[in-house]
């Protein structure tokens, strides 16, 4: 992947990917604009324990994408991080990624491959903080009877710009599930998906989100049922406050003719918790089936429940108090699958503070 | 000793079609330790009293007042109103998702008594208000009325009132939904938050049957957004012998 040659199409921002996303903010990402940084940051917290190794090496790309910033990673990137979970390896604690070094003045182009032998059980944390400008292009493969829950926590500061695609190919009978938690950033557009390669493979995509003022927070989720007899989930909620606080949930689902017996539901809730924010939903099922289980999605965006704050209140519980009730309340079906008490406190305080500095407008 | 005081009280809410005055001047007086039945047709306006006292924001005062021990109650917030001393047990009560009964419980106590109770005393004082409520453990760490049966939420309202020792409760139609075993369990609780605290109760209900248990001071008949009569325990009797036609043909 060292051909840079390609004329990549600098997205116009009338196509139907980017026709959400504010292309003026992305810092040169999409255009070629952005000079290219040396920064390698993403490394390992803690050393890795038997069956796990974690090297630089040049690999082909696993899966095509359409995605132009992902083209322009791959053909920038000099070599992928690889995190390796050897075959049978059961990890009972979670393994830690995370980028901390960062700067604005220059993009980081990173690729980045996790992947599972046969029958591999892990947890993967990715903990993005600090100001950045990076885009990623980061691939999972899931080998046969494998299981991984992948989190990836957007902390970043708030200058920071990221565009990734999180995708996740799931062969047979492994289980995926991953949970990406963004709550921090000026831009922060991800693409977690999900192709599923072989019959009885199941993918679980949880995520919740926070934008304040100003924030540009899109997801996009896109499963590929290509085979028969693979289960998917998605539950996404993001909450919104403050001016021109702006989140995007696509939920595009793909069930193909060969998909029988597929069982997939898709759900985003949002929160609107101030005037001037505003938050896009759109779910889309394809079905090129009728040999299935079952075929869902729901989509709801709503302010703060009258009712609730009211039956709260009336305990004596004061109206700050009982709107983070029931914003914690809210995330807290999807922030307790983290599994892990220390980072689940840490995004509860983060959402906690990000109300908070909301707060008068709310 | 404390006076909760409804004088003239007039309510409207907002519809599509305008307001509508559903309160048409309500007088009301409880005193620490009375129990006040108050018994009228659906869509009377019962819950609307309830909900006006306690200040829910669907309804607009149009006239009156209520004052608790002289403060105007009118005035304060609905977590003021609780910091006061008042409490409704709501005939709906409300499911709050991802918000477990035990940390609602607490930040609620810690509102009421302004720091937060310890630890230690607190795990054990709302196990025993559970267990005095027939209620298992494990509603604890289960969401706020989330999936809750109709009972479990009504015991669930008595076990706050226990637990946050309100001045003056507002009962609203507590009774309905419980099995016989459950009516008993729940007015021993009032009862228990009766003598404990020397509660003040208004207990809006439609069935005589749980004033066998909690006994009535007085007994107010409701009709058409006022009360239209007033008398002791044996007009309980006879409301339940003739129904409301007299009252509501008036
Ligand atoms: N938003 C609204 N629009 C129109 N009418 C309303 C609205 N809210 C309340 N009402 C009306 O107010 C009246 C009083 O209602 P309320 O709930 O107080 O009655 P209630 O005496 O508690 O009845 P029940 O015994 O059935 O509980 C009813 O006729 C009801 O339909
Ligand atoms: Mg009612």
């Amino acid at each position: 992947m060292s051909v840079l040659t390609t004329n990549y199409l600098t997205p116009t921002g009338r196509e139907e990917a980017w026709r959400f996303t504010p292309l003026k903010r992305l810092r040169g990402l999409h255009d070629g604009t952005a000079v290219q940084s040396d920064r390698e940051s993403l490394i390992t917290k803690g050393a890795l324990p038997s069956g796990v190794t974690f090297i630089r090496e040049n690999l082909e790309p696993l899966s095509a994408s359409d995605d132009v910033i992902i083209e322009r990673v791959r053909g920038s990137a000099s070599s992928v991080a690889h995190l390796a979970i050897a075959a049978n390896t059961e990890l009972t604690e979670p393994i830690f990624l995370g980028r901390s070094a960062g700067g604005m003045d220059t993009a980081e182009f990173s690729r980045v491959r996790i992947s599972l032998g046969t029958h591999a059980v892990a947890t993967v944390i990715v903990e993005n903080t600090t100001d950045t400008v990076l885009a990623e292009d980061l691939e999972i493969y899931l080998a046969p009877g494998s299981n991984l829950k992948f989190v990836t926590l957007q902390e970043f500061e708030s200058k920071s710009v990221y565009t990734a695609r999180h995708h996740a190919i799931v062969d047979k009978d492994a289980i995926f599930k991953s949970i990406t938690v963004t709550v921090g950033g000026d831009v922060v557009r991800i693409l977690p998906t999900v192709a599923f390669k072989a019959p009885g493979a199941s993918a679980d995509l949880l995520g919740v989100y926070f934008a304040t003022a100003g924030q540009f927070f899109e997801h996009r989720n896109h499963i590929d049922h290509a085979v028969p007899h693979a289960k998917s989930n998605v539950n996404y909620k993001g909450a919104l406050a403050g001016q021109d606080a702006h989140t995007v949930w696509i939920g595009d689902v793909l069930i193909r003719a060969a998909a029988e017996g597929t069982d997939t539901y898709e759900l985003n809730r949002n929160l609107l918790l101030s005037d001037g924010a505003r938050a896009d939903s759109v779910p889309n099922l394809e079905i090129e089936t009728g040999e299935i289980v079952g075929a869902g999605h729901a989509s709801t965006t709503g302010r703060f429940d009258d009712e609730q704050l009211f039956y709260l209140m009336s305990r004596g519980i004061a109206m700050a108090d009982a709107r983070r009730l029931v914003v914690r309340g809210f995330f807290n079906e999807i922030v307790s699958e983290i599994g892990n008490e220390e980072i689940q406190h840490r995004i509860m305080d983060r959402i906690d503070n990000e109300l908070e500095k909301a707060g008068h407008n709310v | 000793m404390s006076t909760l005081e409804i004088r003239n009280l007039q309510v409207s809410v907002n519809t599509d079609d305008g307001m509508v005055e559903i309160l048409k001047g309500v007088d009301l007086t409880i005193k620490s330790g009375e129990t006040h039945a108050i018994m009228g047709p659906n869509g009377s306006g019962k819950s609307t009293l309830a909900y006006s006292i306690a200040g829910h924001p669907k309804y607009t005062i149009t006239g009156g007042t209520v004052t608790l021990d002289g403060a105007d109650v009118l005035e304060m917030s609905v977590d003021e109103r609780a910091k006061a001393g008042l409490f409704l047990a709501m005939q709906y009560p409300v499911e709050v998702p991802g918000v477990s009964v035990s940390n609602f419980l607490r930040t609620a106590a810690t509102a009421l008594r302004g720091e937060a109770p310890k630890l230690r005393t607190w795990v054990g004082e709302v196990k025993s208000a559970m267990e005095a409520l027939n209620m298992d453990p494990a509603f604890a760490t289960r969401n706020v009325n989330e999936g809750f049966s109709g009972g479990e939420k009504k015991r669930h309202e008595i076990m706050q009132l226990e637990l946050l020792k309100p001045k003056m409760a507002i009962l609203d139609e507590t009774d309905s939904g419980l099995d016989v075993d459950a009516l008993r369990i729940v007015s021993e609780g009032v009862n228990r938050a009766k003598n404990a605290n020397n509660l003040g109760v208004i207990l809006i209900t439609h069935y005589t049957r749980i004033l066998r248990y909690i006994k009535p001071d007085f007994v107010h008949v409701f009709a058409n957004g006022r009360i239209v009569e007033q008398g002791g325990p044996e007009l309980a009797e006879k409301l339940e012998a003739n129904g409301y036609a007299d009252y509501v043909s008036k």
